[in-house]
């Protein structure tokens, strides 16, 4: 990835996305301007295929930045699917893009699909029906209710069939491990985020005397907060280090579970150390840990995923490192241009 | 502020190197009990290391003209990972091959590589590292042990503690006082290269609870040194020592040092006809964290190998990797004794309890975890 075009998408989010934006976003569950921009910036195609094709490895960086900056738009979600769209020589939906890999059927053969991640805004749905149909939909017809908590983006979207225009995606394409990879990757920008808001923090704000962060208590936690961002970050890295599209899903896993458990150490360290100005409503650390909090069970929590390698890892025979080096870490191939 | 360890990828030369050595360790190892392999590199078994040795295998990072293996920091995570993955018993010529070797090579004189480093590589010399004393663990700058000037050398004085293989070992590179006072702190602290077979060295070893011996308390009663036992440049000691820690504290035996008793669970696991849901979950829990942690040792390698010293990234990573050394051991003895009518064989437990009773070691070595994570918050500019 080339390090200007990082450094470009960087400032785009920082200029667009401020924490007011975030904020209005989030109560008005409508996100028009910002995607106006977002969409003229032209990175949602990166993932287009040219003649090169498209690399996860590439929306790496980019996908860490839209979780350090709490993007309130499914960018991610977006940029992979348009690009699945592109590779299938189908045509383009319109809008910001939604996951769900988990469609019900309910009575009547309607379709419901809960709690999609950043659901309420979504104009289109890259969804998997309980029959293994993956269609791309636009969301003329359906119903979007906000279904998360307070600030939460999440929605339930009910239509009552797939449309006829809907477009058809090879029935292998993994939803949820690439749902589950894209959330890793938001969480690991946003535990990097946390952990610079509350070394501020502990810098600026002093007791007995002294700022806090000279107190070795507070030192001690730190320092596993950082331990946590940083494991998480290596492993939503190690999962998008693929030279295609498709997610490998074990590498998915790693990278959502570690999340996962990174977010729960993390968050409760970040609004221990920062106290109570930490859960109020003007302070931008909220915006982070609501984000991190909920990640933590999108597309399967920890345990789902647990459960996921646990099987892997006792389907196969003999000791762990080969099978993590042969079943689990990527290839040399995948790894080239990851570095930097 | 810390920077963050990318995503690194092991050279083809040096991945070429693991079918030998997988090879030779099925050789080597058959038929040792998995609660012997479980020491790992505390396992010590001179004629192993020697064996080692024949195959290049010991000094591998080191010069060719010096009897070593000419290769990088990568063929040396690879040969590591297989030892470490298999639980072989390394403790002989760990320490001189991970720290000694490469400190004598970046440090030492002409005339002490030539004597030392063929020594190391053909697996004939073992080291201890000389740090820890009485009145000063953690607190490292506070030694007294005292070499002073003569008209032809040095005289050495003091003591050190929980020296790992004093008693077994060749030479110990220690670091002691040459100037000053415990008051004067990081500076007057040199290394010197003592021969433990000097008259004035006495070694006593100390038992542990697992009934093994592989820590000592060494006096020194005024033992004479010659000229050149010192090792780089005098007071230079502290920088010295906190370079060579990188290298302790980066290497996979952060991460790996319970892989033989996960493996035998595994294996326990995978002979009964229905494994219970919440077995499966913690298999992959531990997979799930030894995945990116395995990564992160390499990234560390990767610095290394590029001629950094990580040395805040490094206590990061042992911080993070000790955690899940002593993770195994205390899930596992949970999750064997919630289902007693499994039958676990008696090896497998045989090998838990080892790593239980010993896994508070695995954060205390090498730098305690609050050490550790004090350098971290320095790293964060904390301190």
């Amino acid at each position: 990835m080339d390090a200007l075009l990082v450094e470009s998408f960087e400032k785009l989010i920082q200029g667009t996305c401020s924490p007011a934006t975030v904020r209005a976003v989030e109560r008005d569950g409508q996100a028009h301007a910002l995607w106006a921009e977002v969409e003229a910036s032209g990175y949602l195609d990166l993932l287009v295929p040219d003649e090169g094709g498209a690399a996860l490895r590439d929306a790496f960086p980019l996908w860490l930045a839209c979780g350090a900056h709490t993007l309130p738009v499914p960018l991610a979600q977006t940029m992979w699917a348009r690009g699945l769209l592109a590779a299938a020589g189908l045509p383009q939906t319109a809008g910001p893009i939604a996951l769900a890999p988990a469609a019900r059927r309910e009575a009547g053969g309607v379709l419901r699909c809960a709690c999609v991640p950043f659901g309420a805004l979504a104009q289109g749905l890259l969804l998997r029906t309980p029959e293994g149909e993956v269609a791309c939909v636009p969301l003329k017809a359906a119903t979007v209710q906000r279904s998360g908590v307070h600030g939460s983006l999440q929605a339930d979207i009910v239509f009552a069939s797939l449309p006829a225009d809907a477009l058809r995606l090879p029935a292998a394409t993994d939803l949820q491990a690439a749902g589950a990879l894209i959330t890793a990757t938001l969480m690991a920008g946003s535990l990097q985020r946390l952990l610079a808001m509350t070394l501020q923090y502990a810098n600026d704000r002093a007791q007995f005397g002294k700022a806090i962060g000279k107190f070795q208590a507070v030192q001690q936690q730190l320092a596993v907060l950082a331990e946590q961002a940083f494991a998480a970050r290596m492993a939503a890295e190690l999962a998008c280090a693929e030279a295609g599209l498709q997610p490998h899903r074990l590498r998915a896993a790693v990278a959502k579970a570690r999340a996962a458990e990174a977010a729960e150490k993390a968050v409760a360290i970040a609004h221990a150390v920062h106290g109570a100005i930490g859960v109020t409503a003007e302070f931008d650390l909220q915006l982070v840990t609501r984000r991190l909090q909920e990640g933590r069970g999108d597309f399967g929590s920890a345990t789902y995923w647990h459960g996921e390698l646990g099987r892997a890892l006792l389907a196969a025979s003999g000791p762990t490192v080969p099978f993590l080096l042969q079943a689990l870490l990527p290839d040399a191939a995948a790894r080239a241009d990851t570095a930097g | 502020m810390i920077e963050a360890l990318p995503l690194s990828a092991l050279p083809a030369s040096a991945e070429a190197l693991r079918p030998a050595v997988r090879a030779f360790l099925d050789e080597a190892l058959a038929g040792r009990p998995t609660d012997r392999l479980a020491r790992s590199w505390m396992g010590f078994d001179a004629e192993f290391s020697r064996a080692l040795a024949s195959r290049g295998w010991v000094g591998l990072t080191l010069p060719r003209e010096y009897g070593g293996g000419g290769q990088d920091a990568f063929h040396r995570f690879v040969l590591a990972e297989e030892l470490l993955a298999r639980g072989a018993p390394v403790s002989a010529h760990w320490i001189a091959d991970r720290q000694s070797g490469p400190l004598i090579l970046k440090y030492g004189t002409e005339a002490q590589r030539r004597f030392f480093l063929p020594r190391i590589c053909s697996g004939e010399l073992f080291f201890c590292i000389g740090m820890s004393e009485p009145q000063s663990g953690s607190d490292l700058a506070g030694l007294r042990t005292r070499a002073t000037r003569t008209a032809d050398g040095w005289v050495l004085k003091g003591q050190k503690l929980w020296t790992t293989n004093a008693h077994r070992a060749h030479y110990m590179i220690a670091l002691v006082r040459t100037h000053g006072g415990p008051e004067d702190r990081h500076a007057g602290l040199s290394q010197l290269i003592v021969d433990l077979s000097l008259p004035g060295v006495q070694v006593r070893t100390i038992g542990d609870l697992a009934g093994d011996a592989h820590f000592n308390e060494v006096f020194f009663d005024e033992v004479r040194l010659p000229e050149d036992a010192i090792i780089g440049a005098e007071g230079e000691g502290w920088a010295q020592v906190t370079a060579e820690l990188a290298y302790e504290r980066s290497g996979p035996e952060r991460i790996y040092g319970s892989i033989v008793l996960f493996d035998a669970w595994l294996a326990h696991l995978r002979s009964l006809p229905q494994v219970r849901e919440a077995d499966v979950a913690l298999a992959g829990k531990l997979l799930a964290h030894l995945a990116p942690l395995r990564e992160m040792s390499l990234a560390l390698t990767a610095q290394l190998a590029a001629g950094a010293s990580p040395v805040i990234e490094a206590a990061l990573v042992k911080d993070l990797g000790t955690e899940f050394e002593q993770a195994v051991p205390n899930l596992l003895a949970d999750a064997l004794y919630a289902a007693p009518d499994d039958a676990p064989p008696e090896m497998l437990l045989r090998t838990l309890h080892y790593v239980l009773q010993v896994c508070p070691t695995f954060s205390l070595r090498g730098g305690t975890r609050e050490i550790l994570r004090g350098v971290i918050a320095r790293g964060l500019g904390l301190r």
